[in-house]
């Protein structure tokens, strides 16, 4: 048993299980997007506006955003300990991830709510 | 035919580096690569490889020949041979101690780890314990490992976290013990795997399933493992 406490949920089968799921939401936002796009070829700004303006929307988006927010970070994260064996070194770079996520996170939910 | 062997003497050379050896094989037999090395040792006595049994079951020849790792005994130079060149190398990823003989301690440790024993605290019955038909072929494609490493030194996630990640191998047999009925530690083994690295290290390259000698597959076996974590969680 190798116990690591930087990984994101700290088991295995949990971050491996999160990577799954975060891909799906993934997926899911990128297929409708472009759906969207295509179905509505001549879209105005009123339009693509009101769009972000409903809830469901927003927490479609809210939802995407913490999960390239834990996709990366997870993936990043055994990137980072595989190839970055001085420790120095690995902490500095994951801690800067989790430091763009964290911005991500904030600057996109501004974004969303327009604030 | 060529042959270029990897060379390293620690106690005489700085740095490992590549021999040619010209070799002149007998007409219409196709040799076993083992045999292409035992002529050449004839030739230089110097050269230093393990083998033991010739016959692909002890497990102690894995090389990389040509770019891929097999067993000498039982790979036909017709095979091995890449552009009229047989390149002969250590299995990669392991400290080599002489020539092609690897230090194989970090290899058998990851085996050690994950107990491959049967774990049983129930009184034993008078004769033995006894399993049906078909628990007793969950086994098939599993008991067959016979450790060659030939897997774990071809698998990324080995080379680059050997002390963290159980690798191919070792997990083959860690599913080995779990799939066994006879076996009652399942749950205790099943949380000694459930970290990010044991089991979870492995990204699905199958370069293992490619290599091994016996034609296993530790990738389905790694497949299974994580089944039985996820059906235990949810
Ligand atoms: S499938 Fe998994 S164990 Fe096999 S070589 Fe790939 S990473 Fe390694
Ligand atoms: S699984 Fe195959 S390649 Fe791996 S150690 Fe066992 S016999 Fe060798
Ligand atoms: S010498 Fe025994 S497996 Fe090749």
């Amino acid at each position: 048993m190798v116990t690591q406490i930087t990984s994101f949920g700290r088991s295995g089968l949990y971050d491996w299980m999160m990577q799954r799921v975060s891909a799906v939401v993934l997926s899911l936002y990128t297929v409708f997007i472009i759906g969207y796009l295509l179905l509505n070829p001549d879209l105005t700004y009123d339009q693509w506006s009101a769009l972000f303006e409903a809830t469901w929307m927003r927490i479609f988006s809210l939802m995407v955003l913490l999960s390239i927010g834990m996709h990366s970070w997870i993936g990043l994260w055994s990137i980072s300990t595989d190839y970055i064996k001085a420790t120095g070194a690995r902490f500095f770079f994951q801690s800067l991830c989790g430091l763009v996520m964290f911005i991500y996170i904030v600057w996109g939910v501004q974004v969303l709510w327009g604030l | 035919m060529l042959v270029s062997i990897y060379r390293y003497n620690p106690e005489k050379d700085d740095a490992p580096y590549m021999q040619d050896y010209e070799i002149e094989l007998p007409a219409g037999k196709d040799l076993m690569v083992l045999d292409v090395l035992n002529l050449l040792k004839a030739q230089d006595p110097s050269i230093s490889y393990r083998r033991s049994c010739r016959e692909g079951v002890c497990g102690s020849d894995g090389m990389n020949m040509s770019g891929k790792n097999g067993l000498a005994c039982i790979t036909p130079v017709s095979e091995a041979v890449k552009k009229g060149k047989l390149v002969l190398r250590p299995l990669p990823g392991l400290p080599v101690v002489r020539d092609l003989v690897v230090d194989m301690g970090q290899f058998y440790k990851q085996y050690e780890k994950i107990r491959p024993y049967l774990l049983n605290d129930t009184p034993a019955p008078a004769i033995e314990r006894l399993q049906s038909p078909e628990e007793r072929e969950k086994l098939d494609g599993l008991y067959e490992c016979i450790l060659c490493a030939c897997c774990s030194t071809a698998c990324p996630s080995f080379w680059w976290n050997p002390d963290k990640f159980v690798g191919p191998s070792g997990l083959l047999q860690a599913y080995r013990f779990l799939a066994d009925s006879r076996d009652t530690a399942t749950q205790e083994r099943l949380s000694d795997l459930d970290d990010p690295f044991s089991v979870f290290r492995c990204h699905g390259i199958m370069n293992c399933v490619n290599v091994c000698p016996k034609g296993l597959n530790p990738t389905k076996a790694i497949g299974n493992i994580r089944t039985m974590l996820l059906q235990r969680a949810t």
